[in-house]
């Protein structure tokens, strides 16, 4: 059975159907994404099940990773965070390892780029690679995964004419679009209903993992799972479960997380959050490894109410993961989580630990409510946030970016 | 005949791959089809209806459409009515189908209290509601070109500012975000040679087949019809009544898949089911 069959068997043939048929007039196009990190973090979740399925529908397609070291890494982390509003100031050092790290690796990969019909580069570690690539036949686009509404000054004025030279530039949300002087696509990301992290699970394994983490099955749970960055708020998280807990004293806290290896300031975070949550047993701070999915995927579903409690978010996967897995999402009221989480149907958008208090009483008083808005962020998830849409509008834009200055295409 | 549609001067067929724009050539979105495509794609599982056709050479086949729409940011933004205004002036006209249109196929939970982005906006991000009333009451099919329908938008909120002076100082809790669109239209080379197999297919249509063939449609047929009474009035035979029915579908609210019920329904010969 091929993958485009077991995404039909799960999103439905007719789909798949579509798939193809847009596909047909890219078939045998070559794409390249590329981003910084293979393991880890949404962006690379997403490449490992897009390359191979738009392969499967006829494409030639490949998926690239930049190579850096720490200092490299540590500017691409200031970068990220300056993009989302802290004030960063770059040093001439920063600036210099980005640069150079970034022509290093265009001695590897240019003949790749310069050659491929279509070259995606994903987010700001990679964006100085176009500069280096001046034969470059096809057409590039800067997929920015993160919110940009924003950015601190002088770190999009230090980006900003490394990105502006793109053909075309993507964001997850109309509100993350900066003025760039041309086409700015707006695509929101997508969750694998395939991959280990969100198949369905039998309840032993669900049990199991409660057994290994000392969790008790028959007290509430919440359960956060992200990064350790202080833009995910995990000590807000941390502060609402104290002050929900003086009305509901059995709940229980789960903040599971990983690192990544572009981002240098998680150890520093996961030291932060653990002196938040002091000596309180009924506090899990999980440090797991980037390939933990199904461990992820079981304390998901072994959750009452996922949190997500971000003060900047890209998108959001881990909202749209709980979802799918019909549990009820408290987010904070920032970026994607605004699309997928709709007050009283889905779960609640706060702004501070307060409200995240208030919501989680609320739900963990009506069962009931808390059941049904399961079953309707799972079906939100399965209409619009699966893989199949975001691969369709990837060929939706590799077929517009041919052509350009027309709104109206037609595949004859 | 079949109504080919007034397809816009940014319109690009394209018959063999990606060919260069340049090349691109015209051909009508929905128009007869070879004999031999009608033969091979006809509802095989309704052999009654297919016996019941009138020869190829009479009858256009209904050729099947599918399509995807992405959206473009437009750098244009709104806090305050004023602004809506300028936005409104400024944006390229293809936003103003989006924001009329094109968000039937985007991401949404609830449904459509509004039939245009602009109302909503209007009603829920600053809370006025009789403004938001009296945009909803636009009926995007009643204009020709969308430049009419522009005018049409700012005349009334240019009549709501002059009529109660506060709601120039309203500043919303969200922006409105201007976006355009393109759309990528794919031929799914299924055929339907008889309107009694239609009741048939219909079901089996995408939601975004729907979209095409029943929203976008009014903005290429002739009379601002959908493709469906467009190709009803080519086919021998009176289909006044199934012609009636799809009329009285009223398209702007709800979900794409309850639409397809109700049109299901009208070639089935019963009433609207979303009413």
């Amino acid at each position: 059975m091929s993958l485009l069959d077991d995404y039909a068997a799960v999103a439905g043939p007719e789909v798949i159907d579509r798939l193809r048929q847009l596909a047909r007039p890219l078939a045998g196009r070559t794409v390249v994404h590329v981003n910084s990190t293979r393991l880890g973090g949404g962006v690379a979740e997403i490449l490992a099940k897009l390359v191979p399925l738009t392969r499967e529908l006829g494409l030639d397609v490949r998926w690239e990773v930049i190579d850096g070291d720490g200092p490299f890494f540590e500017t691409t982390k200031a970068i990220h965070n300056g993009l989302q509003g802290r004030p960063v100031e770059l040093s001439e050092a920063q600036r210099r390892a980005y640069e150079d790290t970034l022509a290093r690796n265009a001695e590897r990969l240019r003949p790749m780029l310069e050659a491929a019909d279509y070259v995606f580069i994903h987010d700001p570690q990679p964006a100085a690679l176009l500069a280096h690539c001046p034969n470059r036949t096809g057409r590039w686009t800067w997929r920015c995964h993160i919110d940009l509404s924003q950015p601190f000054r002088s770190t999009w004025r230090y980006l900003r004419p490394l990105v502006r030279g793109f053909d075309a530039s993507v964001f997850s949300l109309a509100g993350f679009a900066r003025d760039l002087g041309h086409p700015e696509y707006i695509i929101p990301p997508s969750i694998d209903p395939l991959s280990p992290k969100n198949i369905d699970l039998e309840p032993a394994e669900i049990d199991a993992v409660r057994a290994r983490f000392g969790l008790d099955p028959a007290r509430p749970l919440l359960v956060q799972v992200s990064r350790f960055d202080r833009f995910k708020d995990p000590v807000g998280v941390i502060a609402a479960y104290r002050m929900a807990r003086r009305l509901v004293p059995a709940l229980q806290l789960v903040l599971a997380g990983g690192t990544a290896s572009d981002d240098p300031e998680g150890e520093a975070v996961l030291h932060e959050v653990r002196a938040a949550a002091g000596d309180d047993p009924d506090i899990h701070v999980l440090l797991l490894p980037p390939d933990a999915h199904r461990t992820i995927n079981a304390l998901q579903r072994a959750a009452d109410i996922v949190m997500q409690k971000s003060l900047r978010e890209g998108f959001g996967l881990t909202v749209t993961e709980g979802l799918w897995k019909g549990r009820p999402v408290i987010g904070g009221d920032t970026g994607g989580i605004r699309l997928q989480v709709v007050d009283h149907h889905t779960g609640y958008r706060v702004s501070t630990p307060e409200g995240a208090a208030l919501r989680v009483r609320y739900l963990m008083r009506h069962p009931r409510r808390r059941a049904a808005m399961g079953e309707t962020a799972r079906a939100f998830v399965r209409d619009h946030f699966l893989i199949t849409r975001q691969a369709r509008e990837y060929l939706t834009l590799m077929v517009a970016l041919a052509h350009a200055d027309g709104n109206r295409i037609e595949l004859g | 005949m079949a109504d080919t549609g007034a397809i816009g001067k940014d319109t690009i067929i394209l018959t063999q791959g990606l060919a260069p724009a340049g090349s691109a050539r015209y051909a009508p979105a929905l128009g007869p089809s070879p004999p031999a495509a009608a033969a091979r794609a006809g509802l095989s599982r309704n052999p009654a209806a297919m016996e019941r056709e009138p020869s190829a050479a009479e009858v256009p086949a209904f050729a099947v459409k599918d399509c995807t729409l992405i959206a473009i940011a437009t750098g244009l933004k709104a806090w305050t009515l004023g602004e809506l205004m300028s936005g409104i002036q400024r944006a390229p006209a293809d936003s103003l189908y989006y924001h009329f249109w094109g968000t039937l196929l985007q991401a949404s939970f609830e449904e459509r209290e509004y039939n245009n982005e602009f109302a909503a906006w209007v009603r829920y991000a600053l809370h006025e509601h009789a403004l938001a009333e009296r945009l909803a009451a636009i009926d995007p099919t009643g204009y020709d070109e969308l430049e009419a329908m522009r005018d049409e938008l700012l005349e009334i909120l240019d009549a709501g500012l002059q009529a109660a002076e506060h709601l120039a100082w309203l500043r919303s809790t969200e922006p409105f975000e201007f976006l355009r669109h393109q759309i990528v239209v794919f031929d799914t080379e299924r055929r339907v040679a008889h309107p009694d197999a239609m009741a048939e297919l219909v079901p089996t249509l995408s939601a975004s087949s729907i979209f095409y063939h029943f929203i976008d449609a009014r903005r290429r047929n002739s009379n601002h019809r959908d493709d469906f009474r467009a190709w009803l009035d080519g086919v021998p035979g009176d289909h006044a009544d199934a012609c009636g029915r799809l009329a009285g579908i009223d398209p702007w609210f709800g979900q794409l898949t309850e639409l397809r019920g109700a049109i299901a329904a009208a070639f089935a010969g019963n009433d609207d089911t979303l009413q």
